[in-house]
């Protein structure tokens, strides 16, 4: 006998994704999904974030990580709320864990919640959190070739953070072909050119993450 | 990597299916993958059957339909497949598209004894 089911193999997921959404939708919480592979800049971006807003919004921090947990800490050291999750080998964060870390931390002094997934830009494409915007940071040192090689996660997002533009002169990085392949496929994306190291540009990300937070 | 998490999901999908049906044997499951998700047929076999095992579906075959990435011009709107490296429309040359097949991430149906 066969038994048609056309479902999603990750309905479940997605099922507990926007159970997370409405957990933060009745705290007031925006929460942002920052992916990349490692070393792109997540971290930076988050510790970047927090100095520009300190005092402005209140910011919350899921850390996301295989086995360590020194990005919490350096984190911590910034006063602000912050909630690691091992994944104890596993390549992303999945719905399911997320909650467990919603539910761990003060959501009602929180208005930003930052994620700092697991570094891959794979496996996190699929597996939604409940977050209300997907982030993606690629850096200049990877190369532009990256929206080919991983082409959900370029479609999936809606904002690419191209960071460390403070290495442009030494490398060889065309951002015009790099923003064209991504906006084919993803018309209404929105590209910055950022450095979290001299904080070159940081003002354009942090002003269109305050317009997300005023429509919340 | 990620197919072990996808895996386990699809798993649990089928064995719920089946025990609502009355199933004794998952024999097959179609699945539906979209060549955008990345997901590696190998790999999903490999974690099926390690996790399978004791369970009605430890027998099931596998089999996969695998649908490549199809895109929609805005300009001409003519349908192309989408081949790496080649982002512009082969009708117009157009940078404008709409992505209309290969995230596909689905179990179409099982067959059960
Ligand atoms: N030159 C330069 N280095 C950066 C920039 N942003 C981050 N880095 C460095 O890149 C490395 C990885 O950054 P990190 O934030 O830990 O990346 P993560 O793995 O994505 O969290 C660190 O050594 C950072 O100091 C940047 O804008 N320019
Ligand atoms: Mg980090
Ligand atoms: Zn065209």
């Amino acid at each position: 006998m066969k038994i048609k089911v056309l479902k999603d193999i990750l309905d479940a997921n997605e099922q507990l994704a926007e159970r997370n959404r409405q957990l933060l939708d009745s705290n007031s919480v925006f929460a942002v999904n920052l992916l990349s592979s490692p070393g792109a800049g997540k971290t930076s971006l988050i510790l970047a974030t927090i100095k520009s807003l300190k005092g402005e919004i209140k910011i919350g921090v899921i850390e996301g990580d295989v086995s360590s947990s020194l990005d919490a800490e350096v984190i911590g050291k910034e006063g602000v709320p912050v909630l690691q999750i091992n994944t104890g080998g596993g390549c992303h964060l999945d719905a399911n864990m997320a909650y467990t870390a919603l539910n761990n931390l003060p959501l009602k002094s929180i208005e930003l919640l930052l994620i700092e997934n697991v570094g891959n830009l794979i496996c996190p494409a699929e597996f939604a959190l409940g977050e209300h915007k997907k982030v993606l940071i690629s850096s200049i040192p990877e190369g532009d070739d990256k929206p080919f090689k991983y082409p959900l996660m370029f479609h999936k997002a809606d904002a690419v953070l191209i960071n460390k533009i403070d290495l442009l002169p030494y490398l060889k990085f065309d951002i015009q072909s790099f923003s064209q392949a991504i906006k084919a496929m993803n018309q209404a994306v929105e590209i910055f050119q950022i450095s979290c190291a001299t904080g070159q540009r940081i003002q354009e990300w942090i002003s269109w993450l305050l317009i997300q937070l005023s429509k919340r | 990597m990620h197919e072990l998490a996808i895996t386990q999901s699809m798993l649990d999908l089928v064995l719920e299916q089946a025990e609502k049906a009355g199933a004794m044997e998952v024999g097959r499951i179609n699945l539906v993958i979209g060549e955008m998700s990345g997901v590696v047929e190998e790999c999903v076999k490999f974690y099926f059957d390690f996790i399978s095992k004791g369970t009605l579906a430890e027998k099931a075959a596998l089999s996969f339909l695998m649908v490549p990435t199809m895109a929609r011009c805005r300009d001409c709107n003519e349908s192309f497949e989408l081949k790496e490296f080649d982002w512009a429309c082969p009708y117009c040359q157009g940078n404008n598209m709409e992505i209309v097949a290969g995230k596909e991430l689905f179990l179409e149906s099982i067959e059960v004894e």
